[in-house]
């Protein structure tokens, strides 16, 4: 699966911070203008952060930290045409929103891409977002993916400049975030690990002081939890 | 984003991914064996085009072979391909057709730039087809190669790169529909020289396929009857109408909920036509430079009835000061027009038409049941502003003629038929301001994009649309310097359209800039066509085979016009020598709230009065 990252420069991958997430309307939010006509005034509500999945391992210390504009993963399935990605990149640029992480990829249906859109913005900007996005003729549907109702990962991986005293300590913390070791040599290890924002940013922390040579990150892909698939029928008819 | 476009280049580029066809019976569909080209004409011709604009090249040229041969579609030859793209532009707005222009690949495609963007602001549909490189050299810098669909991305409602000749007619066919249906607006379809020269088939698609484009043209119901409440109760209401509800076609709709409801209406800049100039309910233009009653009307209104408008920055001014006491009901098709620039109380997203259509309906139930607001009060406080800021203007200090004189005269003598398109600038306004517009389709111009040299070539596409229509391009003399060679077209063609250049020697909206904001510093406005008469604008349009004519006192007015409009049989310039000072009021200046209105220089009345 071909997995991209667009990360924006004014925030590099290394000082995310693990966000409060708000509760959003009940997953799925499908975010068509059907829909639009249907919530005239959506609700920005302050909800405290919902609970993280039990299989994320601890926090870190990152946890907590305020930052100024909320993040929404959007789920956006697209025609699988030449050009969709430059249509969706180049709004997000010229509309003036911040595009934290993209990632895409095609779906179980090969006229479908689906892409993971993780934006920092706020209620008002949201909803404009999402409906510029909307009149782009190859967005087929917009769900917006509420943490507390998906499934959301990312993938690391991380090359440490590691020798014979080290290498156990390394061996240990990657086993405790169930990470993988996927290259060695005499003097590097490649880590893999793929996880939450929050479960990825602890991982980094903890491995950082034995040297990083090389660090790559992808966008997040998320899907939303229990039985339900926005992919079922990949029309904004539904 | 580099590293996303490089990845997604490894997918497979070619062949696109096809629309599935609809499954039709293929046994009553002859299936036609051509070149992409004839694929091409064919397509156009299914479409039903009458005309295209446009300059063959190099790329394009396989369909100009085929056009030859076409006895359904014209083709114009312009003279430079932005005079295709806003030709196109003006044969739309005043047909209602979708426009259609036609350029090579490369440069004569970025020259479509500028009026695709155009076009695109003001909604208007156009598709333009142009020729590109072979699919080998795409992506080479080859001879005359432009990413013109990278290009025009951001300004078009979509674009097309057909890199299958057997696509050419779902392609064709999308487009239309797309730049016709829904909010319009321009569709442009690349396509490479050897996917045109290849042999392929035509079948013309009974519908096409667009997964993801389903415009909602019914509003909510629920959002209707919210609406039609709170119309039915507002004291003070006014029906802000924009260029959406012409686009509609629902100008007799709008009359019939005005004159229900007694609401007064404004009219924007591009929706001038769409509710009589004559109505006794019409306010005038709102926004900059609109008229004081209509600016007020808005500020101190308790419910306004956004139609087909978009709360655009000339209309609404500093946003945060704008109309404060007023409940927002927005219609639109565009959902992302609404709550955009102004939070919408009440959105409805839908056709114009059926949305006041269902209004009339809902409303009229309100008012069976016992609501109906009394409007006296807020008539009255309306009518007295009328009477106390009436539009007007001063006749120049120094003798010389009055432009807003020759507009309003013009107005007179062509009369509520004509079709008036206008450049961008001094002339655009006091044509907007001094021209009684009775009529849809009447009044073109560059509203969005604010476009110099607008005028010559709508007015151009507006006479092939409107061949019975007399249509006067009211232009400035710097507008009018940017396009003037389609002239030659016209005069060639057989276009006889009418210009009237209102020469103030000067970048005269600019100017007025430079005399209120820098001082009297006039940087760069003097364009010396009062000062050496370069060029002589009568003598340019002789040599351009038109009539040429020239005004420069008051008492020439009225004859110089009648002589204009007794030339049938080729193309008038009527250079009017005015006044370079002349001013455009009532002005809102940039920035500042509409409370802040002038009336005339230094006269804030709302201010003042408050």
């Amino acid at each position: 699966m071909t997995v991209l990252s667009v990360l924006t420069k004014s925030e590099p991958p290394r000082e995310r911070v693990a966000t409060s997430l708000p509760g959003h309307a009940p997953w799925p939010r499908v975010l068509t203008q059907a829909s639009y006509q249907a919530h005239p005034a959506p609700p920005n509500p302050a909800h405290p952060a919902q609970p993280h999945a039990s299989q994320d391992p601890p926090k870190s210390a990152s946890q907590g930290v305020n930052v100024a504009v909320t993040r929404h993963t959007l789920s956006v399935l697209v025609e699988n045409k030449p050009g969709v990605l430059a249509r969706v990149s180049s709004l997000f640029s010229r509309r003036g929103f911040n595009i934290h992480s993209l990632a895409v990829g095609p779906t179980e249906n090969p006229e479908v891409s689906r892409m993971t859109i993780v934006v920092a913005v706020e209620g008002l900007p949201l909803e404009q977002v999402t409906k510029q996005l909307n009149k782009l003729i190859n967005v087929l549907k917009i769900v917006e993916l509420a943490p507390a109702q998906a499934v959301q990962r990312e993938l690391l991986l991380i090359k440490l400049r590691s020798d014979g005293t080290t290498r156990p300590q390394i061996v240990s913390i990657v086993e405790m975030f169930r990470a993988r070791i996927i290259d060695i040599t005499p003097d590097a290890v490649t880590v893999e690990a793929t996880g939450t924002s929050d479960k990825l940013e602890a991982l980094i922390r903890m491995l950082e002081p034995f040297g990083v040579r090389e660090l790559v990150q992808s966008g997040m892909v998320a899907l939303g939890r229990g039985p339900r698939s926005i992919t079922s029928a990949s029309s904004r008819a539904d | 984003m580099t590293q996303g476009r490089i990845a997604e280049s490894r997918q497979p580029v070619m062949p696109q991914p096809i629309p599935t066809p609809s499954p039709v019976a293929p046994a009553a569909r002859p299936v036609e064996h051509l070149t992409g080209a004839a694929s091409v004409v064919r397509s156009l011709e299914q479409a039903g085009v009458e005309i295209v604009f446009g300059i063959p090249g190099g790329a394009v040229l396989p369909v100009y072979d085929p056009l030859l041969d076409s006895t359904k579609v014209r083709h114009v030859l312009v003279r430079h391909e932005q005079g295709a793209g806003h030709a196109a532009t003006g044969y739309a707005q005043a047909s209602g057709k979708v426009g259609v222009c036609m350029a090579t690949s490369g440069p004569g495609a970025t020259n479509l730039v500028t009026p695709i963007a155009d076009a695109q602001m003001d909604s208007v549909p156009m598709v333009a087809i142009t020729g590109q490189v072979g699919r080998a050299m795409i992506g080479t810098d080859g001879f005359q190669e432009a990413d013109i669909c990278g290009i025009t991305m951001p300004i078009t409602k979509h674009n097309f790169l057909v890199t299958d000749p057997a696509a050419i007619p779902q392609t064709i066919a999308a487009a239309f529909h797309l730049a016709a249906t829904g909010r319009p607006g321009v569709v442009l379809v690349d396509i490479p020289k050897d996917v045109l020269q290849s042999e392929t088939t035509f079948v013309w698609p009974q519908d096409v396929h667009l997964p993801g484009y389903r415009p909602t043209m019914r509003p909510h119901s629920g959002q209707i009857t919210a609406a039609a409440k709170l119309i039915a109760a507002a004291r003070r209401p006014v029906l802000y109408v924009g260029g959406g509800v012409l686009k509609a076609r629902a100008t007799e709709v709008l009359r019939q909920l005005a004159e229900l409801t007694g609401i007064p209406v404004v009219t924007t800049l591009m929706a001038r036509g769409a509710f009589p100039d004559s109505h006794i309910q019409h306010l005038g233009m709102p926004g900059m430079h609109g008229t004081v009653t209509a600016v007020a009307g808005m500020q101190r209104a308790d419910v306004i009835v956004a139609l087909g408008a978009r709360f655009d920055d000339r209309v609404t001014g500093q946003l945060s000061t704008f109309a404060p006491g007023a409940t927002v009901i927005h219609a639109d098709i565009d959902p992302a027009e609404i709550g955009k620039n102004r939070v919408a109380d009440v959105p409805i997203v839908g056709d114009a038409r059926e949305v006041i259509t269902e209004l009339i309906a809902a409303v009229s139930a309100e008012q069976a049941a016992g609501v109906v607001a009394d409007l006296t009060a807020w008539w009255a406080e309306l009518d007295q502003l009328r009477e106390t800021f009436p539009l007007g203007y001063d006749w120049p200090a120094d003798g010389s003629l009055s432009p807003q004189y020759v507009i309003e005269r013009l107005g007179k003598i062509a009369g509520p038929d004509a079709i008036y398109a206008a450049g961008v600038g001094q002339h655009q306004m006091w044509a907007a301001q001094f021209i009684s517009y009775e009529k849809p389709g009447t009044w073109l111009n560059s509203g969005g994009l604010g476009t110099m040299g607008y005028a010559v070539p709508a007015a151009m596409g507006a006479k092939m649309g409107r061949p019975e229509a007399v249509v006067w391009a009211i232009d400035g003399d710097g507008c009018f310097q940017m396009t003037n060679q389609e002239l030659a077209t016209c005069a060639i063609e057989g276009i006889p359209i009418k210009v009237a250049v209102i020469n103030n020697g000067n970048l005269g909206m600019v100017r007025q800039w430079q005399t209120l904001f820098y001082g009297e510093r006039y940087s760069q406005t003097d364009l010396g066509t009062h000062k050496h008469r370069i060029p002589d604008f009568k003598l340019l349009a002789e040599a351009y085979g038109c009539v040429g004519l020239r005004c420069e006192s008051r008492e020439d007015v009225d004859k110089t016009i009648e002589a204009a409009m007794a030339v049938n049989d080729r193309p008038v310039v009527v250079d009017f020598v005015v006044g370079a000072d002349a001013q455009v009021w009532p002005m809102v200046a940039a920035g500042t709230g509409n409370d802040q209105i002038m009336a005339a220089r230094g006269i804030r009345p709302l201010f003042d009065e408050e």
